[in-house]
């Protein structure tokens, strides 16, 4: 038994992604785990579109519809005390409901939390990460993005991510 | 967001993705993941469900821990009832920019 990628899209799109020609990279990179889980430091990204509605811009939607070809590359940090009723979702292609419902569906800060009061995990960092997750040119998050979180990931101390696509 | 894990693991920060397309992941070659069969925005589960998230939680760290080489990706046979409602129910309720573009010329090379 295997999880069916395309379950859930309809017939036209789903064609669409299985005629995507992809490469391979090689080798992957690897990060051995370093120590045991209970030691190390989490940090989680998601690609929900989340941001924080007092104190940050939402992602820019409106330069998306004047070229629905092009997706805002950026980032927004989302803190461990983040409450849900401080989080707003900027995201056109899933039905946000349930992430502004129960954010936990998509960036586990509570789930997170818990697992650090129990010592199952060492600690959750400080700082988490929301990309909006439709890009359809990757190179800014390759280039800029994602090698500036990875500083901030390194600056809290973070051995071990989990990141969350929608 | 293979792209994003791989350039985090290549800081030396271990990473695992929770990812409802596991095919892009096996296609595009990233350290560790697992599968789930959840509709779109919902990688952990349902809203509300604190259990449902533990446990896919738990198989995400599990993999973290466990994996013997990159490209490791585990398909979690986690079941999603009332696919009927749902394949609809996790989409917006106006279609994405690039689908309504994407439609209207469609409906224009149709028109011819």
């Amino acid at each position: 038994m295997s999880v069916d990628s395309f379950r859930w899209l309809p017939g036209a799109i789903a064609a669409y992604y299985r005629g995507l020609p992809l490469q391979k990279v090689d080798p992957i990179p690897w990060a051995p785990l370093a120590k045991p889980i209970e030691k190390c430091r989490f940090a989680l990204v998601t690609t929900a579109g989340l941001y924080m509605k007092d104190c940050d811009p939402s992602f820019d939607l409106d330069g998306e519809r004047r070229n629905p070809f092009w997706g805002d590359p950026s980032y927004r940090v989302i803190p461990r005390e983040a409450r849900q009723e401080e989080v707003g979702v900027a995201h056109l292609h899933i039905n946000a409901a349930d992430l502004l419902a129960d954010m936990n569906v998509a960036l586990p800060v509570q789930r997170f939390l818990e697992l650090e009061a129990a010592g199952k995990i060492g600690s959750l960092a400080p700082s988490h990460y929301a990309f909006m997750g439709y890009q359809p040119d990757t190179s800014e998050w390759e280039k800029r993005y994602a090698p500036e979180m990875a500083r901030r990931m390194k600056d809290e101390g973070v051995d071990a991510a989990v990141l969350t696509p929608t | 967001m293979p792209v994003l894990a791989r350039v985090v693991e290549a800081a030396g920060i271990s990473t695992v993705i929770v990812t409802m397309m596991p095919y892009f992941a096996e296609a595009l070659g990233v350290a560790r993941a697992v599968g789930v069969e959840f509709p779109f925005g919902h990688p952990l589960g349902h809203a509300g469900d604190r259990d449902e998230q533990m446990k896919v939680i738990g198989d995400a760290l599990r993999v973290l821990r466990d994996a013997p080489a990159p490209g490791t990706v585990e398909h979690l046979l986690y079941e999603w009832p009332d696919f009927e409602r749902w394949k609809t129910e996790w989409q917006p309720s106006e279609p994405s920019p690039v689908i309504a573009l994407l439609r209207e010329r469609r409906r224009a090379q149709a028109e011819g």
